[in-house]
């Protein structure tokens, strides 16, 4: 029971300190499961790290309901689940509660028609920083699937699934052919 | 009753195909909010990004609260709203909960998985075309109601700009947001009227 509250806690601690969520929150998790509870291993931790990114939902909570699983089953990954979006919840909910009463107010509407600008320059940056490390082909990939989207008002979840389709048939059929080739002279 | 329902699906799917978390997960969510269901607004969605900016916690989780809540004010009784808010918030936790645990009981293998490795080398490059959709939309929304618009005037884009160079330059986040709500309280409310 001890150990469900500490895991409860500990979450509920990362889970009100990450402001902007994903990858702000991964030196928090470091530093409370490997340094202070030594509930995973750092070697582990990073493997834990790619299994979070390949599983959909926020990397977070991924994180989360794995170490609270792996420390005390399926209660851990429980507790660990609430605590870490307790926060976010309670507080989104009483801004919910009271936003109705202040949307009108003319302050906040200046203020909201000034962050909203500000928003989308914030979600502009990382397309283009992810998009710098990849390969030139790739950006064909990139316009084709916001084309989709934004244009032809696609599902993102169709895009998801073609793009997942295509990389398995490349990684199957295409990148074997490849790595032979390559081989091939040093044979 | 039915609203109810939908939220839960519309949200069990955010989370299920919320593939890269974070801002990639922000496409989905605009997608069932705004263009499949009337929940909010191009103008609110953006609000609720900026929320999410300043208050901590995934957006994807922030988003659920505050939409499951809307959602369920339009019956109009509170607990609706509140109720509203637990199921969005149960449905978009649900999928993580599910699937991690299967991954830490049986795949611990999986990073290792030419499937997943593939299909997570194909999503890569979507998932980036998937951000810059959910940014165009919010610049360039389908509909030209006033209350669509995020971009009102040319004080916007110069917002935009500095923002842009600001987050460029790894000015924290949070920082960007307040001094952009300062900005817009001086040029809207104290030189605007």
């Amino acid at each position: 029971m001890n150990r469900l509250r500490t895991i409860f806690v500990s979450f509920f601690k990362i889970g009100l300190f990450t402001f902007g969520g994903g990858y702000a929150m991964i030196p928090l998790i470091e530093r409370e499961v490997i340094d202070n509870r030594q509930w995973v291993e750092r070697k582990e931790f990073l493997d834990l790290l790619t299994l979070a990114q390949s599983v959909p939902g926020p990397i977070s909570l991924n994180t989360s309901v794995f170490v609270g699983y792996k420390v005390r089953g399926l209660r851990g990954a429980a507790a660990a689940l609430l605590g870490v979006v307790l926060p976010s919840f309670v507080i989104l909910l009483t801004i919910a509660l009271f936003f109705a009463d202040v949307r009108h107010n003319p302050v906040v509407d200046a203020a909201f028609k000034g962050m909203r600008p500000a928003v989308v320059a914030l979600i502009i940056g990382p397309v283009i920083s992810l998009a710098r490390g990849m390969h030139w082909t790739m950006f064909a990939v990139i316009a084709a699937s916001a084309l989709a989207v934004w244009g032809l008002g696609w599902s993102p979840i169709y895009i998801l699934l073609i793009a997942a389709a295509g990389g398995i048939a490349w990684e199957l059929a295409v990148a074997p052919r490849i790595a032979k080739r390559n081989n091939k002279p040093k044979a | 009753m039915l609203l109810l329902w939908q939220l839960f699906v519309s949200y069990l799917k955010i989370g299920f195909f919320g593939f890269g978390g974070g801002y990639a997960m922000l496409s989905l969510i605009q997608n069932e909010v705004v263009v499949q269901h009337p929940w909010l607004t191009n103008a609110q969605f953006a609000d609720i990004v900026a929320i999410s900016q300043i208050t901590p916690g995934p957006i994807a989780i922030n988003s659920a609260t505050y939409v499951g809540y809307s959602v369920g004010m339009q019956t109009g009784y509170v607990w609706c709203g509140v109720l509203g808010s637990v199921i969005a918030t149960f449905a978009v936790c649900l999928p993580s909960l599910t699937l991690m645990i299967l991954v830490a009981r049986f795949f611990m293998k999986l990073k290792n998985n030419r499937w997943v490795e593939g299909a997570m080398r194909g999503m890569r490059p979507a998932v980036i075309g998937m951000i810059a959709a959910a940014a165009l939309l919010l610049i360039f929304p389908h509909s030209s109601e006033p209350d669509e618009q995020n971009f009102i005037d040319a004080w916007s884009w110069v917002l935009f700009g500095g923002v842009f160079v600001g987050s460029w330059r790894k000015v924290n986040p949070i920082l960007l947001i307040v001094l952009s709500a300062a900005a817009g309280i001086l040029i809207y409310y104290v030189f605007g009227q």
